[in-house]
């Protein structure tokens, strides 16, 4: 299926047009006056999506791996070609490199429990930033308590981006991991992860990205990258909630021990032993998010057909006019002003609390998110409790800011 | 749907701008902490307690404009009522918030309650009732009393 009933959406210029892409999305058909600044919290579903789950539980649905009658084979084969398609969306060498999970907390979980207690011991160092949220964090404060490892976290710069000769700094022979963000979610920031990874490699660290807020708006190639784990979740690159990836190197998924128990990761069971299978179906204990995965692949497809090179440009001119129309708005801050920021401008507007903002903002049909993104450490660190969030999709346009703006102004008079 | 200005009355915007009571007591019988971990506003409260009525009331803390309001009303409105009087007040106006079952009130807390009023405002905004809410609940923490500090987080 894919692009051949997708309507063409690439204008003369090459560049796409965002109102005639948001046909392709019932949501805003259905909620016309919406203006949609929350992608970064979740994006919304574009019909080939929505169509394609809903055609394979019509025509196509059986569970997976274990049937012999012709359904559930074809079945099979549908959620290995997901897999497929998520292969070629990071450039991974093999499909078997990449691990179906629920979301990117869970392919950042699979790590800390799997890799950690078979790869880490008392005194090794897990270096992750100040710009993660609590997703990346948390996983690996309850492997510090577990194993008894250090937690260290480089700081960012005065810019509001990662402070990379600092990072430098804090990696050590005992760096065994290093755990970071690709674009941050509370701010934006875009990290330079290819020094990153180089910096990491030399001191014989691991690297886990975070693509969270990469995936749906930068190309992503894991063997150019060179990292050794790239998590995703499906529902912030159009697809669907419940389904996300674990992209690991295929030498050290094959070296990692199982995390969950079960059906569809086992090759045989007896009571007294259990051999399990090779990755990537090791990891995918019980009945796995069929759905989902096929899900993901048809969103795979629609960001492929509206072509990554033109989703980077269409977000960093759109976020150029987000930051500079926002910066005229009187008391208004964006957080982390001097980093290189994509597709997420998150704000402070002097003397009205972030809730306050986002309630008269939705009165005035703007979504955005308001509060602390799930990074409070990093809103702690630049001295805010609460920011307000705007965040873009391919739907976006200069309508979509300028209502944002217009309503900003209302939430300004009202409070003055 | 509802003018915003039925949610941002003149009193909230005022109490929100100039909270009454916002200092620390120097010494307080009983304090607690209140934090809505969705947004991060914390607030805490100070009480001073002779024998079951209260005599002095204040609090600190950062919030948005109707959480700030709500707990600025809350300290004018409580100073020199019982105990008893404080969480009758809370019982009911929690209701009239929150859609649950309305609680009788005294015929001494229905001045206290149109002064509330304004705060009823946020039935219609399911996501900041706990706004509305928080500085109560922290007080309902300090009247419990034990621990001496307590931190409690919206429900």
């Amino acid at each position: 299926m894919s692009t051949a009933n997708m309507p063409s959406l690439a204008s003369g210029t090459g560049a796409f047009d965002p109102r005639r892409l948001r046909r392709e999305f019932p949501i805003f058909a259905n909620n016309p006056d919406l203006v949609y600044l929350d992608s970064a919290a979740s994006a919304q579903k574009p019909r080939a999506v929505i169509d394609r789950i809903a055609e394979y539980y019509r025509t196509d649905y059986a569970n997976v791996h274990r049937g012999v009658y012709r359904l559930s084979a074809h079945s099979t084969e549908l959620y290995e070609e997901a897999r497929e398609k998520v292969r070629r969306f990071l450039n991974a060498a093999e499909a078997r490199e990449i691990i179906f999970v629920r979301n990117t907390t869970e392919a950042i979980n699979l790590v800390a429990q799997s890799w950690g207690p078979a790869f880490l011991k008392e005194g090794d160092e897990v270096l992750i930033s100040e710009l993660e949220h609590h997703s990346n964090i948390v996983p690996w404060q309850l492997l510090r308590d577990r194993l008894k490892i250090r937690l260290v976290v480089a700081p960012i710069d005065a810019t509001g981006g990662l402070d990379l000769s600092a990072f430098e700094a804090r990696l050590t022979p005992k760096t065994r991991l290093v755990a970071m963000t690709h674009i941050a979610n509370a701010s934006g920031a875009r990290v330079p992860v290819e020094t990153v990874v180089k910096l990491a490699h030399r001191y014989g660290a691991r690297v886990l990205l975070d693509g969270s807020q990469a995936a749906p708006r930068l190309a992503v190639d894991v063997q150019a990258l060179e990292c050794d784990f790239y998590a995703l979740t499906g529902h912030k690159v159009y697809g669907p909630t419940g389904i996300g990836v674990l992209y690991g190197r295929r030498d050290l998924l094959a070296a990692m021990p199982p995390w969950q128990g079960g059906g569809e990761m086992i090759a045989s069971v007896t009571f007294e032993k259990t051999e399990y299978l090779e990755p990537p179906h090791r990891f995918e204990a019980g009945t796995p998010d069929i759905s989902g995965a096929i899900g993901l692949g048809a969103a795979l497809d629609f960001i492929t057909a509206l072509g990554r090179d033109h989703i980077l440009e269409h977000e960093e001119a759109l976020t150029g006019y987000g930051v500079d129309q926002l910066s005229r708005i009187p008391g208004l801050t964006l957080i982390g002003a001097g980093q290189h920021r994509l597709g997420i401008l998150s704000f402070d507007l002097e003397g009205v609390h972030p809730h306050d903002v986002a309630t008269v903002l939705d009165r005035h049909h703007v979504a955005v998110r308001a509060g602390n993104h799930c990074a409070q450490p990093l809103l702690d660190k630049m001295g805010y409790g609460a920011t307000t969030r705007a965040s873009l999709g391919v739907y976006s346009d200069e309508r979509d800011i300028d209502a944002l703006c217009a309503a900003l102004e209302a939430a300004r008079e009202m409070f003055r | 749907m509802m003018d915003l200005r039925e949610l941002y009355q003149d009193i909230i915007l005022d109490h929100g701008r100039h909270p009454r009571n916002f200092r620390a007591l120097a010494e307080p019988t009983h304090t607690a902490r209140g934090h809505n971990p969705l947004c991060g506003d914390r607030v805490t409260v100070y009480l001073a307690l002779d024998a079951d009525r209260i005599v002095d009331l204040s609090f600190e803390g950062r919030g948005c404009a109707i959480s700030t309001a709500a707990a600025s009303l809350m300290t004018e409105i409580l100073k020199g009522k019982t105990v008893a009087e404080a969480e009758a007040l809370f019982r009911h106006f929690h209701a009239r918030v929150t859609g649950g079952e309305e609680t009788e009130l005294p015929e001494a807390l229905a001045e206290g309650m149109e002064r509330l009023e304004p705060l009823t405002g946020v039935k219609a905004y399911p996501a900041r009732v706990k706004c509305a809410t928080l500085s109560w609940h922290a007080l309902e923490a300090a009247l419990k009393g034990a621990p001496p500090q307590t931190t409690v987080k919206t429900e």
